[in-house]
């Protein structure tokens, strides 16, 4: 079954005409993802890669039966963007967009509180679910078919998770990044509960980074409802104080949010904590008792 | 209101002078006329940048006590000597003199300090209480918190850490503002008349609608004033911005001051490299921010410490690898660079050709090691091999964090 993204996902690309958009649609579907729709207002009646474009998701929706919805559309029209599709009834919202102002984050989460839709992003690679579908600008080939599922606040840095437990012979079941901006849709906890929930899902890897709490509020939550194995790496062991690296969120201040701190919250929690990016897949070998 | 409180995302903006550009800071003087413009009540007064000006604001605010402020963008600017009381223009003029053109020395600024270009020249009130305001995002709430403190002037931080109970915070509701009740639970929270809180609860509405409407992600009113005859006025202002936001505020984009920021940070975002200077050997040149954390971390399990943190993006071209690579190699701490690429997007055989090219053109001097993995990373290994320059190529993340510490040794 995996988790957000299965073998019944039908997904709508929105600024499916603008460069990225395009271009990532093209990768998705090379994969096997089934795109049905493409959303761009105004250019409703283009194809692209053999995808019809709306001008609404409305429209792609009933047309379609879209119920998972990619958006690349730019930084100052991306919250209209996910309110329009939550509005439209679709059910997964995966956004890429880097650069959405906070403010209109906090409108967007708002507006998304009394609807049906969960969203994953934005500023983040995506959805996997291996071999079935990818929902996302991750590259497809280092990812295998599985039971381990990720969940990462990073881009890149999943990808050398998920290629070492592909290595190592553990596929996964969904993979997912939540991206690295303050507010975001899906926290780990909301992913953490899926996973759990999920059978096809052995074992669980969570990469964090330094700032904020999420990674502590994780910790306490998975002590408390997750029995599946899991496995974490903090990324910013060695980032000094007050320097935002990179992420609007990823820094350390006041001593709070430090890698050391998360860490030792982590294995307090029962969690097995990965000291080098390079042991995260043998960490996980070796949780899992193999 | 929630109980628990995140303060680690709002309290980094307050406390470090040179974090990154991505959160756009501005001069106390320039918060002010902001706030000002929202009707917010501050002191009277004029920024200079000359002595004679000093003096000329002092006579135009009638002569008497003024106050002359360094403008930088750090705090801590009164103990730093930065902050002082003139009785009379000639004393503003005298004490300008010694202000601009100084280097500030502050616990924010960091031992080398902050050149002042500018100071603020303001009026003198009569003090009779001085309190804290701030407004932050609380990320864990998703909501904006407007806190105030009876411990004004006091570094915040520590109040946080060593009497939380003496923070008062409301959470606003976004769709629709901060209500005057909750500023009323503020202002009666902080203890003041009757007649000072139908005062503060304007000062408090005006405040969150100057914060909402330029897209603040820091404001601070540190002290917040009471004065002898019961106004309430910000005496000193802070503010921060959302820079995702900068598209809809132009003006706001104006006020950046580049002689404030890390030189090296600056040339950085010229080119959409995102770099911060670190005190190690190791040069680190890295596709994506966590790897590139990932990668400093290794790198200090290998026994060295990374020189840089440095994020080349996903289009890790011929010209961005170019300009990393001069940026990295302007430090002459750095004994050797760790080049780290997971091809996702951007594949390795481009990358490896950029990295080639942009070593030709800079010369590159010191060992490098580099690792590439992810698309095509077989192909990119294969082009840094035959490039006929000093590379030494990894496959994996430990064997190159190896490789680099064995060189620097």
């Amino acid at each position: 079954m995996a988790i957000l993204v299965n073998e019944d996902s039908r997904i709508v690309v929105q600024g499916i005409t603008g460069g990225e958009g395009s271009f990532h649609t093209k990768q998705c579907i090379d994969y096997g993802t089934k795109i049905v729709a493409g959303v761009t207002p105004g250019k409703g009646g283009q194809e692209v890669d053999g995808v019809p474009v709306y001008n609404t998701v409305r429209e792609a929706r009933e047309k379609k039966g879209a119920n998972v919805s990619l958006i690349f559309v730019p930084p100052a029209f991306a919250a209209d963007a996910i309110m329009e599709a939550a509005d439209a009834g679709i059910e997964v919202l995966v956004c890429i967009t880097e650069g959405i102002p906070t403010i209109d984050m906090i409108h967007v989460t708002n507006y998304l509180k009394d609807r049906n839709s969960r969203l994953v992003g934005p500023n983040c690679p995506g959805v996997i679910t291996p071999g079935v579908a990818k929902v996302g600008i991750m590259p497809g080939f280092i990812h295998k078919k599985g039971s381990i599922g990720v969940i990462s606040r990073s881009g890149t840095l999943t990808y050398e998770a998920v290629s070492q437990l592909t290595n190592r012979g553990l596929g996964q079941s969904t993979c997912i990044g939540i991206g690295g901006d303050p507010i975001i849709g899906s926290s780990f906890i909301d992913l953490l509960k899926l996973f759990q929930e999920d059978p096809d899902t052995e074992g669980i890897v969570m990469i964090g980074e330094i700032g904020g709490s999420a990674e502590e509020e994780a910790a306490a939550f998975i002590k408390e409802h997750v029995t599946k194995p899991v496995v974490s790496f903090i990324a910013g062991q060695t980032a000094p104080k007050g320097k935002r690296m990179g992420h609007a969120g990823a820094i350390i201040d006041g001593g709070k949010g430090t890698a050391k701190e998360k860490m030792a919250a982590l294995t307090a929690a029962g969690i097995h904590v990965a000291n080098s990016p390079a042991d995260i897949g043998e960490t996980m070998v070796r949780a899992l008792g193999r | 209101m929630l109980q628990f409180f995140d303060f680690s995302e709002w309290s980094f903006a307050y406390g470090h002078a040179d974090i990154k550009e991505e959160m756009l800071k501005i001069h106390e003087y320039q918060a002010k006329a902001i706030l000002r413009s929202f009707g917010v009540p501050t002191p009277e007064g004029e920024v200079a940048e000359t002595p004679d000006q000093a003096k000329a604001v002092a006579e135009k605010l009638g002569g008497g006590v003024v106050v002359v402020k360094a403008q930088i963008h750090a705090g801590g600017r009164g103990k730093g000597g930065g902050v002082k009381l003139a009785k009379n223009p000639n004393e503003a003029f005298e004490l300008a003199g010694k202000i601009i053109g100084m280097n500030l020395v502050t616990h924010q600024t960091g031992p080398e300090g902050k050149k002042v270009n500018k100071v603020l020249v303001e009026q003198g009130l009569d003090i009779a209480n001085e309190l804290y305001a701030g407004i932050v995002i609380d990320r864990s709430s998703g909501k904006p918190v407007v806190m105030a403190s009876i411990e004004g002037g006091m570094e915040i931080e520590e109040v946080a850490t060593n009497s939380p109970e003496k923070i008062l915070k409301e959470y606003v509701d976004v769709e629709h503002g901060l209500q005057p009740f909750q500023a009323r639970n503020l202002a009666f929270g902080l203890g003041l008349s009757p007649a000072v809180v139908k005062k503060a609860v304007p000062f408090f509405m005006k405040l969150y609608r100057a914060f909402e409407a330029k897209d603040a992600s820091l404001m601070e009113i540190n002290p917040l004033i009471v004065t002898g005859d019961g106004n309430v006025l910000a005496l000193d202002a802070k503010m921060n911005f959302d820079d995702n936001a900068m598209f809809r505020h132009p003006d706001l984009k104006e006020l950046r001051d580049l002689t404030e920021e890390n030189p090296y940070e600056v040339e950085a975002s010229k080119y959409d490299l995102n770099f911060i200077k670190l005190d190690g050997n190791v040069g680190c040149m890295v596709n994506g921010a966590g790897l590139a954390m990932a990668t400093m971390d290794i790198i200090k399990l290998a026994g060295e410490a990374p020189a840089n943190f440095l994020d080349v993006g996903g289009a890790a071209n011929a010209e961005r690898v170019e300009h990393a690579f001069r940026l990295i190699l302007s430090d002459p701490a750095v004994k050797a660079v760790l080049i780290n690429i997971f091809g996702g997007i951007v594949r390795c055989d481009m990358v490896a050709t950029g990295i080639v090219e942009a070593a030709k053109k800079v010369g590159v001097k010191v060992p490098i090691v580099i690792r590439l993995q992810g698309t095509n990373a077989k192909e990119g290994s294969e082009i840094l091999k035959q490039s006929g320059l000093n590379f030494s190529v990894a496959s994996e993340l430990e064997e190159a964090a190896e490789k680099v510490a064995a060189v620097v040794k």
